[in-house]
């Protein structure tokens, strides 16, 4: 029998029982949907994340506390603003190239509006060294940090929340309690929140030392450097490091540039996406059993058609292909309707949601490869269990 | 087989052909004890005997659907027990025509396409397929009823589109298992008249598994079978 008369004939025992078959393709459409899918959102959250993460400007070094063992869990900050002033004056570097923050997470409110924004307290330094522009107004001096002014500057979505189309600049907002007066407004950068960070439009940053009496601390939360260049920041790197294991002990913080946090939380999300991937998997894995038990079913209910064609001369292999085409029809329409699902769904969940979906080749090639594998797999135990029927036992066979 | 114009006079023969079924473990049911005999080519060989005594499973061993126990079938000098499957599948579709007391259609194909059906396991175009699939419907009356499918065709109709399918081949041999039993007596007379006809005509050995007294008088040889021996032989 050739191949073509064999796809004729598998393609009519799908139809004669279009439910079933429809069934059962469904259970390998859902994996391979799910797989593309997951993939998709998998892949898009990396590559949203990585991207805010160099969104951050290049050479950015990120000083963290703890000693970088991030399975110990969150470390409490030993960084006070002295040693950020320390490793400021070693640097020497041109301009402002040291930043601080403190994160503190205060309801705010002005003009009736109440909100709940996260609260950086920040050092001059901080929107020059995290590359964030001023859209009105003015960034707060080294003044209003020496001297704990009430000032703030607002994020973009915390200003247009709060004050709607109005000029923020020069009115009141209050923070805990406490009145501040509005400098300048951020622009705005968009993207929403990460895992990894705050909404960074949604934010307030007020002067560190004001932002520490609020809080009822003298610590700072991190440190940024921005290295002078690509070439300088290993050397940059170690003056930090040494700058400050000379201040507060070496095991107490971590430093570690963006290419590193790029690479880790990469890493983190790929694995992420395959785990998700993997998981769908499991769903075709069900769908392929499902496959495999129809053509069981159908196997033994064809018993005497399949000795009738033994009889007229069909040899093992031509009834083994025709039953292993049928299970492969059945998982190849479950894997390229599921597919076509499957990106649909990310196209769906990149418009609707906030996290962007990026189909990928290798999942699409896998999806399909691992439908028409679930096929052979799933297909060639009742395939040859067909084609090793005895004639003379099937035609008997009611 | 030689390019001769005359064929070999034996075609099929039967050596001290046991079959013994194994049930379970240790049961053991021996269908046939021993049978010997030949068919010729053009040959018209009827077999009688109750249920229970070894017909069909002679005629399954005639029809290399089967191996012998022990003894030798021997197609054109071939020994069906050294032949693999795959031979035995092409010695099926090349040689033997198969009719059954059940007819065996496909409920879900027409009848030209279940006349068709061996053919699909050989050489050969859909077209030409096709094309001898309708002659072979013509030369049993039936090809007004192509497009049927067997529910839409009366006993009698589905039994001559499975002699149809077993001729469509042209096979040297028709081996039918009581080809009537599903048939009342009328229809069952046109049938095995269709039967002689093709063999008169076409030259096709036939083998036909009857209880009908007037049938096994009209074949060239008669065997009867009690407990899986031949008992009698009468020409
Ligand atoms: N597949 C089988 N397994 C076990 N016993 C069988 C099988 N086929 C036939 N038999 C037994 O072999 C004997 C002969 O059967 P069969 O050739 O069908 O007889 P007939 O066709 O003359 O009625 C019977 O006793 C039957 O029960
Ligand atoms: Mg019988």
């Amino acid at each position: 029998m050739n191949l073509r008369e064999a796809f004729r004939v598998a393609g009519q025992a799908l139809v004669a029982n279009r439910l079933r078959s429809a069934l059962t393709t469904l259970g390998v459409l859902i994996g391979v949907m799910s797989v593309v899918l997951l993939v998709a959102i998998g892949q898009g959250a990396r590559q949203e994340i990585t991207g805010a993460i160099e969104g951050l400007g290049s050479n950015l070094l990120f000083v963290l506390p703890g000693d970088g063992d991030f399975g110990a869990g969150p470390s409490r900050s030993r960084f006070t603003l002295d040693d950020i002033e320390a490793v400021e004056r070693e640097l020497r570097g041109p301009g402002r190239q040291v930043a601080a923050s403190t994160v503190g997470g205060e309801p705010i409110q002005a003009e009736g509006v109440r909100l709940n924004a996260t609260v950086l307290a920040v050092s001059a330094g901080y929107p020059e060294v995290l590359d964030r522009e001023i859209a009105r107004g003015l960034a707060f001096s080294e003044s209003d940090v020496t001297t704990s002014r009430r000032v703030a500057v607002l994020g973009a979505s915390t200003a247009e929340d709060l004050f709607d189309t109005q000029d923020p600049v020069g009115r009141t907002v209050t923070i805990s309690g406490v009145q501040f007066r509005v400098v300048g407004v951020l622009s705005r950068i968009g993207g929403g929140g990460t895992p990894f960070g705050p909404d960074q439009d949604r934010t307030v940053l007020i002067p560190a030392s004001t932002g520490q009496r609020l809080f009822g601390t003298d610590r700072v939360d991190s440190i940024f450097v921005r290295a002078t260049s690509t070439a300088t920041i290993e050397q940059e790197r170690s003056t930090v490091e040494r700058v400050l294991a000379q201040r507060i002990g070496e095991d107490e913080f971590s430093v570690i540039s963006q290419d590193e946090i790029i690479g880790v939380v990469g890493d983190i999300l790929q694995i992420l996406t395959i785990v998700l991937g993997a998981i769908a998997g499991i769903s075709l894995l069900v769908g392929g059993v499902g496959v495999s038990n129809i053509m069981l079913v159908s196997v033994s209910e064809r018993t005497r058609e399949i000795g009738l064609r033994k009889a007229l001369g069909a040899r093992t292999r031509d009834i083994t292909l025709q039953f292993l085409l049928e299970a492969m029809a059945l998982t190849v329409l479950g894997g390229v309707v599921g597919l076509a699902l499957g990106i649909g769904g990310a196209q769906l969940v990149a418009a609707l949601a906030p996290v962007p979906a990026a189909v990928t080749w290798w999942s699409i090639a896998l999806a399909l490869g691992v439908s028409v594998g679930v096929g052979l797999v799933f297909g060639v135990l009742p395939a040859r269990r067909a084609g090793r029927l005895d004639p003379v036992e099937a035609l008997r066979h009611d | 087989m030689t390019p001769a114009a005359e064929p070999p006079p034996i075609l099929l023969e039967a050596a001290a052909v046991e079959r013994i079924y194994r049930i379970g473990r240790d049961v053991e049911v021996h269908a046939l004890r021993g049978v010997t005999f030949s068919v010729d080519h053009g040959d018209y060989v009827a077999i009688v005997g109750s249920s229970g005594s070894g017909k069909s499973t002679l005629l399954n061993l005639l029809g290399a659907l089967d191996r012998p126990t022990s003894g030798h079938v021997r197609y054109d000098g071939r020994d069906v027990r050294e032949l693999t499957d795959t031979e035995l599948a092409e010695l099926r579709n090349t040689r033997i025509g198969f009719v059954f007391q059940s007819f065996h259609l496909l409920p879900r194909m027409t009848a030209l396409d279940n006349v068709a059906l061996p053919l699909v396991y050989r050489e050969g175009s859909p077209r030409e397929r096709r094309r001898r699939a309708t002659a072979a419907l013509r030369s049993v009356g039936l090809e007004d009823r192509m497009g049927h499918r067997p529910t839409e065709l009366s006993g009698g109709q589905q039994q001559r589109v499975a002699i149809a399918r077993a001729l469509v081949t042209e096979p040297a041999l028709i081996l039918a298992d009581e080809p009537t039993g599903n048939l009342d007596t009328t229809t069952g007379e046109d049938i095995m008249a269709l039967l002689e006809s093709i063999q008169a005509e076409r030259g096709t050995a036939l083998v036909v598994i009857t209880h009908e007294p007037e049938i096994a008088q009209r074949a060239t040889r008669t065997i009867e079978l009690r407990d899986g021996s031949i008992v009698g032989e009468a020409t």
